[in-house]
């Protein structure tokens, strides 16, 4: 059985068909790329697996069980992690800080022992304390953890969002245009930290990207979608000839 | 920081200084009395930081808590306890009415869930009036003539001791998974969900805290003055709270102490000007917006209101402005 099934997924925005039918299917230690002309629906199926949006019909399983319904942070807590095209870390917390919410579900401590700082919230704020430590050092970053995220350049918002997101020690990555607005030695190393991420956290990754050079060179295996709807599926080399493919990216020659 | 047991030992100075003034008199009857409106005024202002600075959140009916405090905690201490009895149960009257309080901050809480901003402010906006007229036809509380016969039971120790455990409390909830909760909500409240944080049970949490603190506010007051009405929760009490609060900056405990001192003080400086200090604090409450619109301490806090665990990773930030950079690669 796969990591995660979506089935037959559908939404409908008022009468605008956002996602038509769509499905996938991920492996476990699977790096799946999901292409498609702007406006595809791309980031609505991330949406809508996230639990950010209800689908109007379809389903999704992790491990058999059905996602649909759920609410974000219940979704989340069962393994689901994402980035955001447009970055959305917590600006005006520190770096730390940012991390350590992402652990949030997993502190186990209740309201009262918060207000008075008593029975497990010393141990358990000591633990994240060390995890979100750790994790910033893993990725060289420890050093600006007093930083507010906001002050971070560019790229290191972008990668901070990823360690936030791997806080949380998901089963699935999604990442939403990991490399929007950066330059070809970027993402070159953004290629280098995908795939080393992949590995160190035994990682299912899908991921939205206009860039072919990274799709190309990364992806397993990749889905392409145009209106809402799944018009090619198949190796990375197998896509660049599709011809359904080439159509939606360059249109269709007058005459044809 | 191996200075933190000075925080203790100040505290117990303090606390001794509290009771020292009133009992041998050193301070004019008068400035006791401000005194006293101040810490009630920092306790008011810090609960209110937590939902409308750290949260990020809108309430605009703060003063309506604290009249539910204020009420319900006058009418334990007139019509439950006898009143030689009374001196030791203040403390429960008062806690009485922050529950009473927070009862109806979790009340509030349920449709603030789906409002955010303006239909937030106007939701508690509504409540405040709600508390006003429904404490104007409550005759067994003296309506709208108000309520009266409490002893002068607030004293400047309890003050004293309510503003700490006001400020330690809301330290260690700011501090806390719930508090970065908190601050995630306010930046970004999608994101925050979608990192696993159970939003609604943060925002539960910080109002019925919040409300808790205002109600204690609210019993403190009524034991000063020893008379209350209806009139003096309305939307220009919730102003005034509102004013110290943006006046000493947003999520910022620290800030919302010097916001209420220098609020509290300038209020009775400018007492003799009448009518004119009305114009003028507000006046300088814009000239403040304009020139530092986040508060005089915004978004900053004391180093001995931090906990040593989170004070620990404050440090780099200093050493990271000698440095020339953050390594970039992986």
């Amino acid at each position: 059985m796969s990591l995660l099934e979506v089935e037959h997924i559908t939404q409908h925005f008022g009468g605008l068909c956002a996602v038509s039918d769509f499905s996938l299917r991920l492996e476990p230690g699977e790096l799946v790329g999901l292409i498609g002309p702007n406006g595809a629906g791309k980031t609505t199926v991330f949406n809508i697996m996230t639990g950010v949006y209800r689908p109007t019909s379809g389903r999704i399983h992790l491990d058999g069980e059905d996602l649909v319904g759920l609410s974000p942070s219940a979704i989340h807590a069962r393994g689901l992690a994402r980035t955001f095209q447009n970055i959305r870390l917590f600006k005006k917390m520190t770096v730390l800080d940012n991390v350590r919410l992402a652990r949030y579900a997993r502190l186990g401590y209740n309201p009262l022992e918060a207000l008075f700082h008593v029975g497990r919230f010393r141990a358990e704020e000591l633990k994240i304390l060390e995890h979100a430590r750790s994790l910033l050092a893993l990725f060289h970053l420890e050093d600006a953890a007093g930083e507010r995220a906001e002050n971070l350049p560019y790229g290191l918002q972008r990668k901070l969002e990823i360690i936030r997101a791997l806080a949380s020690q998901p089963r699935i990555l999604l990442l939403d245009e990991p490399a929007a607005g950066m330059n070809p030695p970027e993402i070159e190393e953004l290629m280098a930290f995908i795939q080393r991420i992949r590995k160190e956290f035994a990682l299912t990754i899908l991921l939205i990207e206009h860039q072919m050079r990274l799709v190309m060179g990364i992806c397993d295996r990749l889905v392409v979608l145009d209106f809402g709807a799944t018009i090619a599926e198949g190796l990375p080399h197998e896509i660049q000839k599709h011809p359904q493919v080439l159509q939606a990216y360059l249109g269709v020659e007058v005459g044809e | 920081m191996k200075m933190r047991w000075m925080i203790g030992v100040l505290l117990l100075a303090g606390f001794a200084l509290s009771w020292a003034v009133p009992h041998f008199g050193w301070l004019d009857p008068y400035i006791l009395l401000v005194l006293m409106y101040l810490g009630i005024n920092i306790i008011l202002t810090a609960s209110l930081n937590l939902v409308n600075g750290y949260m990020g959140e809108f309430s605009v009916g703060h003063a309506g808590f604290m009249a539910v405090g204020a009420y319900v905690s006058s009418v334990l201490t007139v019509n439950l306890f006898p009143v030689t009895g009374a001196v030791f149960l203040f403390p429960v009257a008062v806690v009485g009415g922050g529950l009473a309080a927070s009862l109806a901050g979790l009340l509030v809480s349920i449709p603030s869930f789906r409002t955010r901003g303006d239909y937030l402010a106007i939701v508690t906006l509504a409540f405040g009036m709600i508390v006003k007229s429904a404490l104007e036809n409550i005759e067994s509380v003296g309506g709208p003539r108000g309520f009266m016969g409490m002893e002068q039971l607030t004293t400047l120790p309890w003050v004293y001791v309510w503003v700490v455990v006001t400020i330690w409390i809301l330290r260690n909830l700011v501090f806390s998974k719930y508090g970065r909760g908190m601050a995630a909500i306010r930046e970004d409240e999608v994101a925050c969900d979608l990192c696993g944080v159970h939003t609604r049970r943060v925002k539960i949490s910080a109002f019925v805290v919040s409300a808790f603190f205002a109600g204690v506010a609210g019993g403190l007051y009524a034991h000063v003055l020893q008379f209350i009405n209806p009139r003096m929760f309305d939307i220009l009490k919730s102003t005034e709270i509102l004013i110290m609060v943006y006046l000493g900056g947003m999520a910022s405990l620290g800030g919302s102490i010097l916001g209420a001192s220098i609020y509290t003080i300038a209020m009775e400086l400018l007492r003799e000007q009448g009518a004119w200090r009305m114009v003028l604090m507000p006046l300088l409450l814009i000239l403040l917006m304009l020139f530092r619109p986040r508060g005089l301490f915004g978004l900053r806090e004391f180093p001995w209101l931090v906990p040593l665990r989170d004070l620990v990773l404050l440090r780099p930030v200093k050493k990271q402005k000698e440095k020339t950079h953050v390594p970039a690669g992986s």
